[in-house]
């Protein structure tokens, strides 16, 4: 076992490149899921309502007190079992097991986010609220427009680091058969017996990629809030409270 | 289906596979712990070479998976430290280390990164005066570290601390992909070879939730008394 950096770069990288954009689509797609899911998750965590905000709070635990790894083996075993047979054999989709790191990654993410959701709402300022209620908003229109738009702004900067965490996590869907970027780099480990070049080659590749994300990210923070960075220096202590 | 104990269920597995992950993780965290106090050192010390050193290990550590950090930490040391033993002459060819200390190990380097931040905003979180009021008193290095610096440290930062350690005993299920014996290896051992894959797995989930809610107690309660001496708005 060497460490060869023209093979690296030579063999192996060229193969890790073409698995990026699943890697991608993971991210996106269990992202976007899981983002949406946490609104009512954070909704039905604030509710006054038993029967809504003990689900949530169960729900979140569970998506933040067991292990990813744990919620994705019971996903793609367990639910893999209770499927029926002649589903499995109908639609064949059914066994590919991206679908269900996607179902895993998403509610985990819904979990997450629905916690910093929650305290994003509640640090919404309550002049805002009131004022909406001023213009005679109803309750609907008032979180729609004014408190989850001005929540969404506060738990921008957790939520980007949670997409990069979420990144990172996808490397798990390598252990339920999904060739992404940590799935191939590990075929091409045990086909070939190099550990360094290919486990330091996915490594590079995942630094660049978080680097690149974390890049749109910031701009796109920047962007949401040109408004408030436009102001001048004195009022941004006030404008942020 | 069971948890018996003994041969005919997986009651004494699960036991085991608990005080392996428990081992892990506290042994994981207690190095960690080390790793990111001289981190934080290295971060915040006059040496524009260490600085950059440790900003380096900070920034690779959080944007590489640590699944594939875990791997490739264990196996590069696994080897280095196999060859460095039979080098030395302290062992024959062909030893085969225990692999425990070999994730041990993965686990402290990747969460000692996590913790060189926390611990640094610790310290940075502790008013200037009170290290020139320490100064000022005829304090010498040492002392103003262990009486001043240390206790008001921890109190910032014990949150970003109880964090990793719930993230630490969440994570230690990642090394079970290098076949240590740990809850989560003896859940998929019991539900590969019952094929009671709900069952097995949502025993190993339940466990690992309730790790995590004893540990909020607990870590809950360190935090009050960390904050006895602090008055309340």
């Amino acid at each position: 076992m060497k460490f060869d950096v023209v093979y690296m770069i030579t063999v192996v990288m060229p193969q890790l490149i073409w698995a990026i954009p699943l890697t991608l689509f993971l991210t996106i797609t269990s992202g976007v899921i899981g983002n949406l899911l946490a609104v009512p998750v954070a909704l039905a965590r604030l509710s006054l309502n038993p029967i809504l905000w003990a689900p949530a709070r169960l729900f979140i635990l569970t998506m933040r007190g067991t292990p990813l790894l744990v919620q994705l083996y019971f996903i793609y075993y367990g639910l893999g079992q209770l499927i029926p047979g002649w589903m499995m054999r109908e639609f064949t989709f059914l066994r590919d097991g991206i679908w269900y790191a996607i179902f895993a990654f998403s509610i985990n993410t819904a979990g997450y986010t629905g916690e910093i959701l929650r305290g994003a709402i509640l640090a919404v300022p309550h002049g805002e609220i009131e004022a909406a209620r001023a213009f005679g908003m109803s309750r609907s229109q008032v979180f729609w427009r004014v408190t989850l738009p001005r929540a969404i702004r506060i738990c921008l900067p957790t939520m980007s680091s949670e997409t990069i965490l979420l990144l990172k996590a996808t490397s798990l869907a390598s252990l339920v058969t999904v060739y992404e970027l940590m799935g191939t780099a590990t075929t091409i480990r045990v086909d070939t017996y190099r550990v360094y070049d290919t486990l330091i080659g996915a490594g590079i590749v995942y630094f660049t990629i978080v680097y690149g994300l974390t890049r749109v990210l910031d701009w796109l923070e920047r962007r949401l809030n040109k408004d408030r960075l436009a102001m001048p220096s004195g009022t941004k202590a006030v404008a942020r409270a | 289906m069971s948890l018996a104990w003994g041969d005919s269920g997986y009651g004494d597995e699960f036991f085991w596979g608990v005080c392996n992950t428990l081992l892990i993780s506290v042994c994981g965290y207690a190095i960690a712990l080390v790793i990111g106090m001289l981190g934080a050192w290295a971060k915040l010390c006059h040496i524009k070479a260490l600085n950059r050193a440790g900003d380096v290990y900070t920034t690779v550590v959080r944007s590489v998976p640590e699944l594939l950090l875990i791997l490739l930490i264990f196996y590069a040391g696994m080897s280095a430290l196999t060859r460095l033993l039979i080098g030395l002459g302290l062992a024959e060819e062909g030893l085969q280390l225990n692999p425990m200390a070999g994730v041990i190990t993965a686990l402290s380097l990747v969460y000692g990164a996590y913790l060189t931040d926390v611990l640094r905003g610790g310290i940075q979180a502790v008013a200037k005066g009170q290290i020139e009021a320490a100064k000022a008193y005829g304090m010498h290095a040492t002392m103003r570290f262990v009486r001043i610096l240390f206790p008001q440290m921890i109190r910032f930062a014990l949150p970003g601390m109880s964090n990793q350690w719930l993230n630490i005993t969440k994570d230690s299920a990642l090394v079970s992909v290098v076949g240590v014996i740990e809850l989560v290896q003896v859940g998929r051992s019991a539900a590969n070879s019952t094929k009671h894959f709900v069952f097995y797995y949502g025993v190993t989930g339940l466990i690992y939730l309730a790790l995590t809610i004893c540990s909020l107690i607990l870590l809950g309660r360190l935090e009050k008394r960390a904050n006895r001496g602090v008055r309340r708005a």
